[in-house]
């Protein structure tokens, strides 16, 4: 889990900090493919900065360039104020963590760990100390003999950041760290690894198409497309203010509606939508040309279910219940609204019993506040 | 019905293994023939070995196959492993299959085929540099292992195949030079296939006339040249001695060969089980 927020930093929203990756203009090309298209990122020290995107969105060939072992075909790479130009994999101070983990099969956890440290030449003391340590962070003391094949899943993912771990790097590339892990694991690790990154202050940099994943790890979220960074920003910002369709689209789940400004003042605009069959109210200005096609966005969680009808003329439509799921803490519900589309609802079960439940086929009202929409324009 | 279909199934396998080791196991006993007559049991002996051991042109003959097999197996395993890193490794290039198959012909090229083209290549060549004046040891050597690199070419790529990439870039991202990643993690990875394809060229090189003959010169010969030419004068209780001696030999080999590989197999198999559970 990210740090409490008075104890926060936030780097990137101060002019005079230095970046300590400076990532200037990186395009990778494979033949006519472009894989990673002009990308620039300032990644400051002690972040956990996620590239999160689908798969061929180009995060991993920018992870590999990293790394060192893909060749940028236009740009520059700077960590800690050094051109990462020509510098091959083994000389820069760059660890990564494998999605596969690649623990060499035939060493012990042990060897493993104090393999990138005997290429150092470090004195043998040294190498014994520093491995232990390691290994009693990521908790894997009284493994250090056995053989990475007599290990369960989250141990060998542990072994393998303890290897990237031991040599201190400036930087950590985690390539989707948390791939190979069952659910429960996961969220176990998730938080484990937070606190290693917190404790050692080393720099990540994670590649993942898990966006559940980037929110609770990240500081700060590059969400990738087709080779473009197309936002940058906090989970929060992410979530709640997303900048396009896509984004909109790849974090969470959302519902659009499609429409045209009709009113344009500084401080709210109107939208008509058909797909609504009502006008959308949003309570701050937007910049798009009047009469835009725009897409107004609402989360789930931020829409209201009611069987009254709203005392407000917007920002509503009435609609019959077609689907519910069950969750637990929360239910699904899916509303075929009068217009003909179908939006998504979800509502925290607060109590226990309702007599008043909502069920199948009941005419309900939906609604959200005007300050819950977001308007994107492409 | 179920009984009936098992009788059937035991009786072809005893008819199976009797037609393929009755031969083999009835030249073993009369190995231990007292009597000089091959086909005329007159009671057990080990007097035949002890014959062969006086045979100087004999121990002559299989001390010299014993080195060319070494020489062989050892060159196939360098030559065929690097092969094997190559069409592993240089991805898709274009006319990879042709190389690969190319790599993989005298797998089923017919040795009489093989042979021939040998004689005449050394024949032809004989005047150039690096190339044998005469034909003997280095020659059949040298035969040897364009026939038996392909065995281990095939063994070592399809171990390469299996193995994760990543292993190789994570020592890299270690602070490993290449050349050092080559030997700390490529090849321990891939020992056992060199070992299995260093016994089974070992092997192939032991028990081959064919090739040999054609490439062997006037004074050379090979264990398996020197029993068939003995065979021709009428086939004498140490022939089969000292055959005996050779399956003896060669089973060993073969056996040790299947064990590394089988070994190699399931460790891999208990790696990919374990990633299964780990999941």
């Amino acid at each position: 889990m990210a740090a409490r927020p008075e104890e926060r930093k936030a780097p990137w929203l101060d002019a005079k900090a230095q970046p300590y990756i400076r990532i200037e203009g990186i395009t990778k090309k494979f033949g006519e493919f472009v894989a990673v298209n002009d990308v620039s990122l300032n990644i400051y020290r002690g972040e956990i900065f996620c590239l999160l995107g689908g798969s061929g969105c180009g995060k991993t060939t920018l992870l590999r360039m990293l790394a060192g072992f893909e060749q940028p075909s236009a740009g520059r790479i700077f960590i800690d104020g050094v051109s990462m130009e020509g510098v091959p994999p083994y000389e820069r101070p760059v660890n990564m963590m494998f999605q596969s983990y690649a623990l060499f099969p035939h060493m012990t956890v042990e060897q493993n760990v104090a393999f990138g440290l005997k290429q150092e030449k470090l004195p043998r003391e040294e190498i014994e100390s520093r491995v232990a340590d390691m290994l009693g962070i990521v908790k894997l003391g009284g493994m250090e003999k056995r053989k990475p094949h007599q290990l369960s899943g989250g141990q060998r993912q542990r072994v393998a950041l303890a290897r990237s771990l031991v040599k201190r790097p400036k930087l950590l590339l985690l390539d989707e760290p948390l791939g190979a892990l069952d659910k429960k694991l996961r969220e176990h690790t998730q938080f484990e690894l937070v606190n290693i990154q917190e404790r050692l202050g080393v720099t990540f940099i994670v590649v993942t198409h898990d966006q559940e994943e980037a929110m609770t790890l990240a500081s700060r979220i590059g969400v990738m497309n087709q080779g473009y960074i197309v936002q940058v920003g906090t989970p929060h910002e992410i979530y709640e203010f997303p900048n396009s369709r896509f984004v909109t689209e790849f974090i969470g789940n959302v519902n659009m509606f499609e429409g045209r400004i009709v009113e344009d003042e500084p401080d709210h605009v109107t939208i008509s939508s058909d797909e609504l069959g009502g006008p959308l109210y949003v309570g701050h200005g937007v910049s798009a040309a009047p009469e835009a096609q725009v897409w107004a966005a609402v989360r789930p969680e931020k829409m209201i279910l009611s069987r009254e009808q709203p005392s407000f003329e917007y920002n509503r439509a009435s609609g019959v219940i077609k689907e519910i799921a069950y969750m637990g803490d929360a239910s699904i519900y899916l509303v075929l609204l009068d217009s003909g589309k179908t939006v998504r609802i979800t509502q925290p079960n607060t109590y226990r019993h309702a007599d008043d439940r909502l069920t199948w086929d009941d005419r309900v009202w939906v609604s959200w506040d005007e300050s819950s929409s977001v308007v994107v324009t492409e | 019905m179920n009984q009936n279909r098992s009788m059937f199934l035991l009786s072809s396998l005893v008819l199976g293994f009797a037609f393929l080791y009755i031969p083999i196991l009835s030249m073993i006993v009369f190995s231990f023939n007292e009597s000089k007559l091959v086909t005329v049991w007159g009671g057990f002996s080990v007097k035949w070995y002890g014959e062969l051991l006086g045979n100087r042109q004999m121990l002559d003959a299989a001390w010299l196959s014993v080195r060319i097999a070494a020489v062989t197996a050892t060159g196939a395993v360098v030559i065929g492993t690097m092969a094997g890193l190559a069409l592993a490794r240089f991805g898709q290039f274009r006319s990879r299959t042709v190389f690969s198959g190319m790599v993989t012909a005298p797998l089923v090229m017919p040795e009489v085929i093989t042979g021939l083209s040998l004689l005449l290549l050394f024949v032809a060549f004989a005047p150039l540099p690096f190339v044998p004046d005469s034909r003997g040891f280095s020659t059949i050597t040298i035969a040897h292992m364009t026939l038996t690199l392909s065995y281990v070419t095939v063994i070592v790529q399809s171990r390469l195949s299996t193995m994760d990439d990543s292993l190789e870039e994570a020592a890299l991202d270690l602070g490993a030079r290449p050349a050092k990643v080559f030997m700390l993690i490529t090849l321990p990875i891939i020992a056992p296939a060199m070992v299995s394809g260093w016994l089974l060229a070992f092997t192939l090189s032991l028990d081959d006339l064919v090739i040999a003959s054609f490439t062997a010169g006037p004074s050379t010969n090979t264990l398996p040249m020197m029993i068939f030419s003995t065979v021709r004068r009428g086939i004498t209780p140490e022939i089969n001695a000292l055959a005996t001696i050779m399956v003896a030999i060669v089973t060993l080999f073969v056996v040790i060969a299947g064990i590394t590989m089988s070994r190699q197999e399931k460790r891999r198999q208990r790696e990919m089980r374990a990633v299964a559970i780990g999941t």
